[in-house]
Parts: structure tokens; sequence; C-alpha cells
């Protein structure tokens, strides 16, 4: 039992709901401020549908920009709630029990905002629907062979189905929350999603296969996900883009960025509520070393890319990334290896990934690390391909740096209202890795 | 015909519950039902209900995806043959991504259908039986039984450690 015995069943529950009441007058500045930048990006939205994506920092020939970063660090950051929840589940991690529930909030979240990015990066938002095959009067499907049609189904089945497994995942913890909640709006809301759940060892055995076959299915998706977004580029024959490493390169790069966001969210989380004894510093451990052994695969990609190009004898591979290194562009590419393989180094000492300031602090420089490498991967390849009279530099706009800013703004205010409607903390699995009440322990 | 009861015995302890069902069993009580907050295997073991249907729909629901992904794609594509470099009209490789993702759809949908009508519309427990600390820190044990033989019950429960019984008329 790596758990703490001090908890015991009664306590989980009891702690569970206490986190779901009235909401701190800091809560609400958080939310407040929250919501204050989503307006921001929404602003910026506007004035770009308004007057055009000329606002948007393209400049010929990068046209996949902020934007396109901006989707790809997200859908890298919702990978980790299933790889915690599905895959660790698969393998009977323990350590994935008290993070998992905010690890999956976390990545319906991050679906949902990445989801926007697409749309966004559309000179005709409005039109987005023509993305989806619907029967229409032209008679014309859309183009099953495009790379972005695939990755409209993967993104759409992920969220679908992270959100099921999501709300799946919580039922029983819904149903004591609705045993314990006295105010009959909440108790008549909770009823309904706990589907009237009981306990019976009947439900428990249909919910348990359920389960099972959720996390099976989810494993593969998960994978599968991040490997559709990587060949958004790889099937491009653009250098820098056009490589086989890709897939396990991004999977790997996003199980990394998203372990780096369950870190930086679950220890702010843990000081407010007082989490001590649910997410002990051996989940940390566990988690520290996933992200250590991520970190080595990322660096490993990074080194390996340099080779390949060299290796190729291709001269456009090699202009290109000894432009990533040594170009205009230098500065973000250092940004980038330092923060993902050079910063979690310290992770390979269990002092570091026992202490929870340098732990966030790593996380930090993580997130950061991560957002850069998609920037260097989409614009250093698009700002110099094989032709040098079609080379430019794009920088970003102020527009696309409030979207930005308003789209970590919308992720969170889904979280704050997470943190305070449903169970962050999953009761039913806490107490079922407590030992069970038995006679002699009396 | 007798009317049928329930009788449910509240328990704090797993071994007192695993104690109960044994003794009902081997009274004859077979419709028996375990209320916990977390699953409890060794009571799976104990009652021994046929496995789970939900395993058919989800096969059900993959293999439909990925019939549907490979009739979506080919279908449309030989609707109207727009011809590319030559490249081949109906093209398998990049159809398997769609293939893919729909088998995933349509399992976790169909699980979930799988798991509602199995586990939360078929064979639901009686809301009478149900005791709100059973989401919480105790166990119930329920037994349906006829009217004559719930003095015999009880004693049983009562024996093997129940804190409390109820006993409440139930359909069926």
């Amino acid at each position: 039992m790596s758990q703490d015995t001090k908890l015991t069943y009664s306590r989980v529950t009891t702690d569970v709901v206490a986190m779901l009441e009235k909401p701190s007058v800091k809560w609400w500045a958080l939310f407040m401020i929250s919501l204050s930048f989503v307006g921001i990006g929404l602003i910026c939205f506007i004035y770009q549908v308004y007057v055009g994506l000329g606002v948007a920092g393209y400049r010929h020939p990068v046209f996949w920009g902020t934007y396109i970063t901006d989707f790809v660090f997200w859908v890298g950051i919702a990978h980790s709630g299933t790889l915690i929840s599905a895959i660790l589940y698969l393998f009977r991690a323990r350590f994935r029990m008290s993070i998992y529930r905010i690890a999956e909030g976390m990545t319906v979240f991050a679906v949902l905002t990445a989801g926007l990015f697409p749309i966004m990066h559309l000179g005709r938002p409005w039109n987005f629907y023509w993305l989806f095959p619907y029967p229409n009067q032209r008679e014309i499907w859309i183009n099953f062979k495009s790379p972005l049609v695939w990755d409209v189904f993967a993104v759409s089945t992920y969220l679908t189905v992270s959100s099921l497994f999501f709300l799946i995942g919580m039922i029983p913890d819904i149903a004591a929350i609705r045993d314990k909640v006295t105010e009959k709006p909440r108790r008549i809301i909770y009823s309904i999603l706990s589907f009237g759940w009981k306990g019976s060892n009947w439900e428990w055995l249909h919910y348990g296969r359920a389960y099972l076959y959720f996390a099976a299915l989810a494993t593969p998706l998960v994978l599968s996900v991040h490997s559709v977004v990587s060949w958004d580029f790889a099937m491009g024959n653009v250098p820098g883009w056009h490589t086989t490493i890709f897939a396990p390169y991004f999977v790997a790069g996003a199980i990394f960025s998203g372990l780096g966001m369950v870190i930086t969210l679950t220890i702010p989380i843990r000081k407010i509520f007082h989490l001590e004894d649910y997410i002990t510093l051996d989940n940390y451990d566990g988690m520290a070393k996933l992200i250590m052994f991520t970190s080595g695969i990322v660096g490993y990609a990074y080194a390996v890319e340099f080779f390949m190009a060299w290796y190729s004898s291709s001269p456009f591979e090699w202009q290109q990334f000894m432009y990533r290194a040594v170009g205009e562009y230098a500065l973000f590419y250092w940004i980038m290896v330092i923060c993902n393989v050079v910063i979690p180094i310290p992770l390979w000492f269990s002092k570091v990934r026992r202490n929870l300031k340098w732990l966030f602090i790593i996380s930090i420089f993580i997130n950061i690390g991560m957002w850069f490498e998609r920037f260097n991967i989409i614009v250093i390849s698009l700002s110099r391909d094989f032709d040098p009279a079609a080379w430019g530099v794009y920088k970003i706009s102020w527009v696309e740096a409030g979207i930005t800013a308003g789209s970590f703004a919308w992720f969170f205010m889904f979280f704050l209202i997470f943190l305070k409607t449903l169970p962050s903390v999953s009761i039913s699995e806490i107490k079922e890795i407590l030992p069970v009440p038995k006679r002699g322990d009396k | 015909m007798s009317l049928n009861q329930g009788v449910v015995g509240v328990y704090s302890y797993v071994d007192s519950v695993l104690d109960a069902v044994r003794k009902l069993k081997a009274n004859g009580y077979e419709n028996l039902r375990v209320f916990s907050p977390v699953p409890l295997h060794e009571v799976e073991e104990e009652i021994d209900l046929p496995p789970s249907p939900v395993r058919f729909f989800t096969l059900f629901g993959g293999l439909l995806g990925a019939a549907s992904g490979f009739a979506f794609t080919v279908l449309t594509s030989a609707a109207w043959p727009i011809s590319v470099s030559a490249k081949p009209i109906v093209s398998i490789p990049p159809y398997m991504v769609i293939v893919f993702e729909l088998t995933i759809l349509f399992g976790a949908i169909f699980t979930l259908a799988g798991l509602l009508v199995n586990g939360f519309l078929r064979n639901r427990a009686p809301v009478s039986m149900y005791d709100k600390r059973f989401s919480d820190d105790k166990f119930g044990v329920m037994v349906v039984c006829p009217t004559e033989n719930i003095s015999s019950v009880q004693d049983i429960l009562n024996s093997t450690g129940a804190e409390e019984v109820k006993v409440d008329s139930i359909d069926g």
C-alpha cells in the first residue's frame, strides 16, 4: 500500500465532498481573471474574422503558424490524461489512482481547446462543418486520402471517447456525492449524472467490464491521435516534416508535455485542497520517472533528426536543420532543447523527483519547451523549403498572442468549474487501494 | 403465491459480508445482492454471476465501426471518381486511418450502450433496499425471499454481524 493508512472510507468521501463546497473569493478571483482573458481572446478572434486572416501574422511562405502550434500543443496536453487513466490502468500502476481524474478532466478540456484552433485558422470559420462528411446537394464527399480529414476523425473520436471515459469513470463517485449533499437542486443533478448508481455487485460486474473495454479502446486511440496529428506534417513533402519518426516522436512528446501539465496543475491543487494524503510523493515520483523516460525519447528524436538529415545527403533537409540550430529562429530552437532535454536531467535524482518545488519549476519549463517544439517544427520548416527565392520569416502578431493567451484562460476556466462541480479525486478508486475494512481491525 | 420480500442487512466489514453470503447460500437463498462502495472481487467469486455480456456489445460495435469505415470511404470515393495523378480511386491504406478511428468510436459507444442496458436498466436493485451509506463506508447484503422466510433470513443476517436489518416488500 503506497497510500497513507490514516485514510478511511468515510474520510475519503467527506474530503472529496468538501472540495465541492461553495467557491472561495480566491476561486472567484481566478475565475474572473480566466474569464477576462477568454474575453480578450474572443475580441481578437472577432477582429480577425472582421478584418481577415492577414492580421494573424501569416506571411509568405508561412501559412501555418501559431494557431496550428497551439492546436498541436493542446492535443499533446490532452494525451497524458488518457495515458494515466487507460494505459496505466491496464498496467495496474497504482500511482495513477489519485491523479487520474484530474488528468482526465485536463484531457477533455484540452481537446475542447485544441478543437477551436483549426477553426480559427480558417479564412471563413463559419464553413468549418465542410470538414465533416455529410450528404449534400453536390453529391461530393470529403477527401478521405487527406491527412487533415484523418485529423478530423481522430480528434473528434478522441473528444467523444475521452469524454465518455471521463463521465463513466465518475459514476460511482457522483453517486457517493449524491448521497452526501443536502441541497435539492444539486442532489437532482448528481442523481441524473450517477444514472441511479447503487453499487450492487451486479452493477460493479458490468461496470468493471465496461471500464476495462473503455481502457482497452482508449489505449490504441491515444497513440493513434497524435500519430495522425504528426502525419498532418509528415505526409507533406516539406524538409523537416517528411520523416518516418514523426508518429512516435509526437506521441512521446505529447505524453511528456501532458505529464508536465498534470504536475503543473496538481501541485497547487494538492496544496490548496490539502490533498497530501491522497496525492503522495510516490505518485509524483512515478510521474517524474515517466517524464524522464519521455524526455529521453524526445531528446533522441532531436538528435536523430540531424543524423537523418545528414545521412540522407539531401541538401534541403540539411540546410533546414542547420537553419534551425543557427538561423533566425535559433533562440527558439535552443529554448526547446534546453527546456525539454537539459532541464529534466535533475529528475534522474530521486531527491528532485520528490521535491515539489523543483518538480513544479521543471514542469513549467517543460510546458514552455513543448510549445516551442511545435512552433519550431511547423514554422521553421515552412519558412525555408526548397527554393531560396521563397524563403521568409514569420512573426507572431498580437492577435495570435491574444488568442493563445485566451486559449490558456479557456482551458483554466473549464478546469476551475470542474474543481468545484465534479469529484477531482476518484472516491471509489482511492477506496479500492485502501485496505478493506475487516472485523480484526477494530 | 406469497409476496416477495426484500431483506437487507447493513454491514461494516467485508469478512462479515462474505460470511453472510456463504451462510445464505448454504441455506438455499440464491437471489442475493451485495451493495458496496468499492468492487468486491471475493463477493463476485462467491455469488458467481454469469460473465458480463458487455463484451458482445463492444465486439459488435467495433466490427460495425470497421465495416462502416470501409463502406463509407470506399463507396463515397467510388460515387464520384476523381482521378488525381493516376492514383487509384479507391486506395485502402489511407482509409485504414478512418476504419481504425470508427472502430474505436463505435466500440466505445456500444460499450456505453452495453453498460447502460446491463448495468443500469436490467435487474435494477429496488430503491427501497438502498441505503445512502452504501456509497460511503457500509456494505449491504440483500436477499429476496417469500414472506414466510423473512425471520430465518433476519436470523442469518443478525448472526453474521449485521448492524441493522430492513424489510420491505418489492415487486417481483
